[in-house]
């Protein structure tokens, strides 16, 4: 599921163009995206605090089994990366 | 003008206006199309073949306006379309490499066999879901018809589509 600081209607408006059916959800204080230390203070637009990419696979006790901290905004997970380590899930 | 004098008329400079209009194409072409595809996407090799070409178009039309201003127009605006494109050149590098790696460390974020942190947020219809309920709740239709699901993957982005 997608986490970002857009709004639940930013994010509506987006799963309807892209055609996404997975969960989206709306962090527009960035709370669960300090907890995650994932903040990137200032680099929205007008100087908002958004997020930096990170991706997260989580097996069903809650505990993290696969993580991708990009270096680089112009190289992100492929969906076979992902695929690939959600195997290994029971 | 040249007619009356009976110099001959001075050819266009087509080059150095190729090699501009190349290199804005370099720039402007990675955020609307290459950018959709990794593999000119991570590393923008096809952008930088453009910037080259670009650059020789430029050089070699500069350098006929210079070796050959009775035939070629362009002594002025070539040095000038040159340095337009040497700067859309450089705010590409460094928006590219600079920009695009300028990024917070996140030392503290989960890591492999941490326990996820929990939260509480609005999902697209104003619904709150905290990560237990992602977790336990039956997965919808569409993607495994009532099971219970195996994990979670959370997709933190920037935000701002």
């Amino acid at each position: 599921m997608g986490i970002s600081v857009d709004m639940p209607e930013e994010s509506a408006a987006l799963c309807k163009k892209a055609g996404y059916t997975f969960t989206f959800l709306s962090d527009p204080n960035a709370v669960a995206i300090r907890k995650y230390d994932l903040l990137h203070a200032g680099a929205g637009v007008n100087g908002h605090d958004i997020a930096r990419p990170g991706e997260f696979l989580i097996d069903s006790g809650g505990t993290v089994r696969w993580v991708n901290l990009t270096g680089d905004l112009k190289v992100r997970a492929k969906p076979e990366e992902l695929l690939k380590a959600a195997d290994v899930l029971p | 003008m040249s007619e009356i004098t009976g110099t001959p008329k001075r050819n266009w400079n087509w080059r150095i206006w190729a090699g501009f209009a190349l290199a804005a194409a370099a720039f402007l072409s990675y955020g609307v199309v290459f950018i959709r595809f990794p593999i000119t996407r991570d590393v923008p090799w096809l952008n930088w073949l453009l910037f080259a070409g670009a650059g020789w178009l430029l050089w070699t039309g500069v350098r006929r306006a210079r070796q050959e201003s009775t035939v070629y127009h362009g002594k002025i605006a070539g040095p000038i379309l040159m340095v337009l494109s040497l700067t859309m050149a450089a705010f590409f590098i460094i928006g590219t490499n600079y920009f695009t790696k300028h990024l917070p460390a996140s030392k503290e974020a989960p890591k492999l066999g941490a326990k996820a942190p929990e939260f509480a947020l609005a999902d697209t219809n104003g619904k709150m879901v905290t990560l237990a309920t992602l977790l336990s709740e039956p997965m919808p239709e569409k993607e495994g018809a009532g099971a219970k699901p195996r994990g979670v993957a959370l997709i933190f982005y920037r935000g701002y589509w």
